[in-house]
This record gives structure tokens, sequence and C-alpha cells, in this order.
């Protein structure tokens, strides 16, 4: 159990952190469209923190975490592929939901798999 | 001290087979004959994400190597200088396998004390299906 409260628990940290810290409405980061986004979908049961912020999206949780992936692989480019967009550019982890471990190893292995030709730098994947 | 690598290594797709086994053979052989264990599985004609020394396909091979770094930097050059492999990557494995068997070990360990203990009522939904596996 431990192993499944730990990434909620550090979620939920990192959200009510952010969600406290942010300003209301700007945003500095390039990426943010859609104005102020409400807590950080943080994985498992989360709940409206602070009540009353209308951009609660629906609770994601992190697909390795919960099918309990361990490695993730350059090789296994279908399991990459649902993480990287049309453009070929990484999703972002507040849209996919994976926890911040599993997204650095996602990331890494998304890079390698596009240096061995798996996966394109840019453009879609076939 | 024992390092595992993993090389993947894409060779153009005109290449005919006995000249693929030839080179893999004596990638093989180096390895082995520097003190390490070499095993390769041949992933086949693939489709490239992009243009690679003008071709859009390509045959995989990954070379599983376990040995010094020595060793991997012998197969390396090999590589750069075969005109047929036209890209390939090293991947250190050791490390991730290490991570893999604590992990494997910590979650065997936590069934081993749920399942004994039978006391906790509590859902303890990683050790449940240690018992009974619900597919």
């Amino acid at each position: 159990m431990a192993e499944e409260t730990k990434p909620q628990s550090a979620a939920t940290e990192g959200g009510s952190s952010s969600g406290g810290g942010r300003p209301e409405g700007r945003s500095d980061r390039g990426g943010d469209r859609g104005g102020p986004r409400g807590p950080r979908p943080g994985g498992g049961p989360g709940g409206p923190r602070e009540g009353g912020r209308k951009y609660f999206r629906r609770k994601k949780v992190c697909k390795f975490c919960v099918e309990k992936i361990e490695a993730v692989n350059y090789k296994d480019v279908r399991l990459l592929a649902q993480f990287v967009a049309e453009s070929g550019k990484i999703t972002p982890r507040r849209l996919t939901g994976v926890c911040t471990p599993h997204q650095r190893r996602l990331s890494r292995a998304i890079k390698q798999a596009r240096n061995i030709a798996l996966l394109p730098f840019a453009g879609r994947a076939q | 001290m024992n390092r595992s690598y993993e090389v993947m290594f894409i060779v153009r797709p005109d290449m005919v087979d006995e000249d693929l086994n030839k080179l893999i053979s004596t990638l093989e052989s180096s390895v082995t004959s520097a003190g390490g264990t070499a095993k390769s599985e041949i992933w086949g004609k693939r489709r490239l994400a992009y243009k690679v020394a003008k071709f859009n396909d390509g045959i995989f091979v990954l070379l599983m190597i376990e040995g010094v770094g020595s060793i991997v930097h012998e197969v390396e050059r090999r590589l750069r200088v075969t005109e047929q492999v036209i890209k390939f990557i090293t991947v250190r494995t050791d490390e991730e396998l290490k991570r893999l068997d604590k992990v494997k070990k910590i979650r065997e360990s936590r069934k081993k004390t749920s399942t004994a203990t039978v006391a906790p009522v509590t859902p303890e939904a990683s050790s449940e299906p240690a018992a009974a596996p619900t597919a």
C-alpha cells in the first residue's frame, strides 16, 4: 500500500503547492493555453482542494503506476507512441497524468527511441 | 564487475542474410574473445521514422553484451567502420535491472508478510493478488 500512496501523496503535494503559489491567470509558460488551471491533475482521489476551483479536471492516474509497468524501454514503440503527440512532441505530464519519476523515464526512453529512428523527431509517427 | 549493455544497430535494408550473420558473428566473437558474453536478436526489416542515409527502411539488430566498457568500445568502433551499419545506439542496462530486481523483491517481501500475518483486514490491493490473482 505504501507504494500506491507514495505517488499519490507526492502528486497531491505538488498539486496543492502549485495551486496555492501560482498567480491567478498569469502564465509565463508558452504552452499554457486556456487561462488559469485548477489544481494539478495529480493521481488518485484528490478532490477539489480549496473549494470553488472551477477548472477541476477529471481525475487522472499515472498509467504506469496503475498497471505497475516498471521498466520503460525505448524498444516498445507502441507504449511510447501513446505519450507522443501527432507532431512527434512528448505530451506534457499534466495532460497524460503520468507521475514525475515515470515521466522522466518515459521521456528518456522516447529520446532514445528517436535516436534509433523508432520514433520521429518531428512529424507523424507511422 | 559485469556491466550489461544493449547495442541496437540498423543495417541497410538491401543487405543479404548471410552477410548480416557474418557481421553479427564477427561482433560476437570480438566480445567473447575479450572476455564477455554476447547474445543477438535480429528484429528484421522495419520502417524507419525518418530517412537515415537515404534509406526509409532498415534491418534492426539487437546485441546484448555483458562485460567491461572496453568491449563495448571495440564493438562501437567496428560498427562505425562497417559501411552497412547506418545507425547504432548503446544503452547501459545493469543499473535498470538492479532497480527492477529491488522493486520486485520489495513487492514480494511485502506480499509474504501480509499473507503470513493474515490479520490486517485493511485492503492491501497490492498483496491480495498474491493469494488469488485476479486476472
